[in-house]
């Protein structure tokens, strides 16, 4: 891309940048490479400052192999990062596609579909609890009622644990890529569909070959964006499973990093495990966007 | 063709229906559990898990306030919501300044380093707020913000790494939108005698104003239901914020279901009054015709 000649003096650029950089440096970049310093050292509790490093100084890595956790924690991640990127991206390309053709009630179901994320997971993990209670939660309910299921159902035992962790994550999150692109719908002009219409595209064939296409820098955004949350992903499993039930088969990358870093006070090791998010998500969304490349229209 | 046209109403009206009835379906899966909460948080705390879905109307014997006025009589409700929304607000307010300067820099200049910028704001999107928050806390313990007891240097410790936490999405979502605004129109103002920061605040901002829109209240929402940071940083009941305060009503409400209703909806009514009115705001900012395409 070729600069403006607006943009060719760069002494504003400095007061565009500087104050956020400062911020993110401050608070993000220091602490984590702080962070990266304490996966190699012994720190014995979680207020206190290292006692110099490991011996061997890579012994939290070590660590890392000989952990069934972490697998446990590793596989649960990407698993739900890839139903991440095919639920909640797919299901809000469907309804953004949706009610970007309806004229009536649109703006009702932006509002609702929406309301979710405005909810704190620790308020929605509670909810999902209450649904999802053994003895007459929502869902046992429903079932015993209306089809007639005589046994309740444990879903946090062994053959539920998975699903029941992953709906509330999905069905929250589906809202938010949702307004990202049906905002990226409403930024195309009305004057390409109607010299598509003219054409003789429509329908199908509009959405197929001018809306998603256009809308690909969008879509690209909401790919990163469910990468990251993926592996952060870490309030709504914790409120809801705590310590990895059942028998440490629901960790996941965050939530078993929290809990090594302040249950168990193993900040080092924690730290390790923090290192390990960071690396992953930027080898994955590095991928992702080699394959799914931004272009500039 | 008289039949040909006949047909062709029939269909669109049959894919009308059916897009409205998968519209409707996600509707009510996000709807329904808010109303079910809702229903038995005025519901007498035995009767929750035998029978949840009947609606206890004022004046049966099912219904009841005792939920709610047991959250208030035991918690303070009033200084939560205060400190909540001061924590949110500023919050938002700085990371739309910051974040829309950065973007604007990033997405128009061309320089060295940009791209290794960019990857640094991409990474840091990873960073778990668990991993840095230890160095953070000590950081401004070490600077006499952290720890101190009082509540106005508590609501700033919190602030602080909640502002560079929202700056990365900030910035990500608003280069998406100003990389896509034809650059033609900056160049006119150019001509027209405008400098790099009036071209920033006359011609960028009012054009990409839905994007900010949209920032700023997920901004304000992440704030808002951050539990973690505001765990670390806040620990006196007088500066317990509304999440806080849920997190506290649940972990000693044991198996009373109705206050634990009731506090998930004190949480969540003032979140969708306040989200209904800013919701006005984005769709008017979306249809006011920034420049398209």
């Amino acid at each position: 891309m070729t600069t403006s000649t607006i943009y060719k003096k760069k002494t504003p650029l400095l007061f565009f940048l500087i104050p956020a950089f400062a911020f993110m440096t401050l608070f993000l970049y220091y602490p984590f490479v702080v962070n990266i310093v304490n996966s190699f050292s012994k720190i014995s509790g979680l207020g206190t400052a290292a006692e110099g490093l490991n011996t061997p100084w890579y012994e939290n890595y070590l660590k890392l192999f000989q952990d069934p956790n972490i697998v446990t924690a590793l596989k649960n991640t990407l698993l739900m990062m890839l139903c991440t990127i095919v639920f909640q991206v797919g299901v809000a390309l469907v309804l953004a596609l949706l009610v970007d053709r309806i004229g009536r009630g649109s703006q009702f179901f932006r509002t609702v579909y929406f309301f979710p994320i405005v909810i704190s997971a620790t308020a929605l993990g509670l909810l999902f609890n209450l649904i999802f209670l053994y003895n007459g939660g929502m869902v046992n309910q429903i079932a015993q009622k209306f089809f007639e299921v005589t046994q309740f159902i444990d879903w946090k035992d062994e053959d539920h644990y998975f699903i029941t962790m992953l709906i509330p994550v999905m069905w929250q999150y589906v809202g938010f890529y949702f307004v990202i692109i049906v905002t990226g719908l409403n930024n195309i002009s009305s004057e390409i569909y109607e010299a598509a219409e003219i054409d003789g595209a429509s329908g199908f064939k509009r959405t197929r070959f001018i809306t998603l296409p256009l809308l690909r820098n969008v879509l690209c955004t909401c790919l990163v964006l469910a990468i990251t949350g993926a592996l952060k992903v870490f309030d709504l499993p914790w409120v809801m499973f705590g310590s990895g039930i059942p028998m440490d088969q629901s960790w996941l990358t965050g939530t078993y990093m929290y809990n090594q870093t302040f249950i168990r006070s193993d900040v080092d090791y924690g730290s390790t495990i923090a290192v390990i998010i960071v690396v992953l998500g930027v080898v994955i969304s590095r991928i992702s966007n080699t394959i799914f490349k931004e272009k500039d229209y | 063709m008289k039949g040909g046209s006949k047909n062709r109403k029939k269909r669109v009206s049959a894919s009308k229906i059916f897009t409205y009835g998968a519209l409707s379906v996600w509707a009510l899966t996000t709807i329904y559990p808010f109303l079910w909460v809702i229903i038995n948080s005025f519901r007498l705390k035995g009767k929750i898990r035998s029978d949840s879905f009947s609606i206890p109307w004022p004046g049966s014997s099912d219904f009841t306030l005792d939920n709610f006025r047991l959250a208030f009589d035991r918690f303070l409700v009033g200084t939560a919501y205060k400190n909540s929304f001061i924590i949110s607000t500023v919050v938002t307010l700085v990371v739309i300044v910051l974040a829309g300067f950065a973007a604007y820099g990033l997405v128009r200049y061309n320089f060295k380093g940009k791209k290794a910028l960019y990857s640094l704001i991409i990474a840091s999107m990873m960073f778990p707020v668990f991993a840095t928050i230890i160095p953070v806390y000590r950081m401004e313990a070490a600077w006499g913000l952290a720890g101190t007891g009082n509540t106005t240097l508590s609501l700033i410790a919190v602030m602080l790494p909640q502002i560079a936490g929202n700056l990365s999405f900030a910035i990500i979502v608003l280069m998406g939108f100003i990389r896509s605004l034809p650059v033609e129109l900056e160049e006119a103002a150019y001509l027209d005698g405008c400098n790099v920061f009036q071209i920033y605040f006359k011609i960028i901002m009012p054009v990409a104003k839905p994007s900010f829109a949209t920032v700023a209240i997920f901004t304000f929402l992440w704030s808002y239901n951050d539990l973690f940071t505001q765990m670390f940083f806040l620990r006196l009941p007088k500066e317990r914020t509304i999440t806080l305060l849920l997190n506290e009503i649940s972990s000693q409400a044991g198996v009373n279901y109705g206050l634990m209703a009731a506090g998930v909806v004190l949480v969540v009514i003032p979140i969708l009054v306040v989200y209904v009115f800013l919701q006005k705001n984005i769709i008017k900012g979306l249809t006011m015709g920034a420049v398209k395409g």
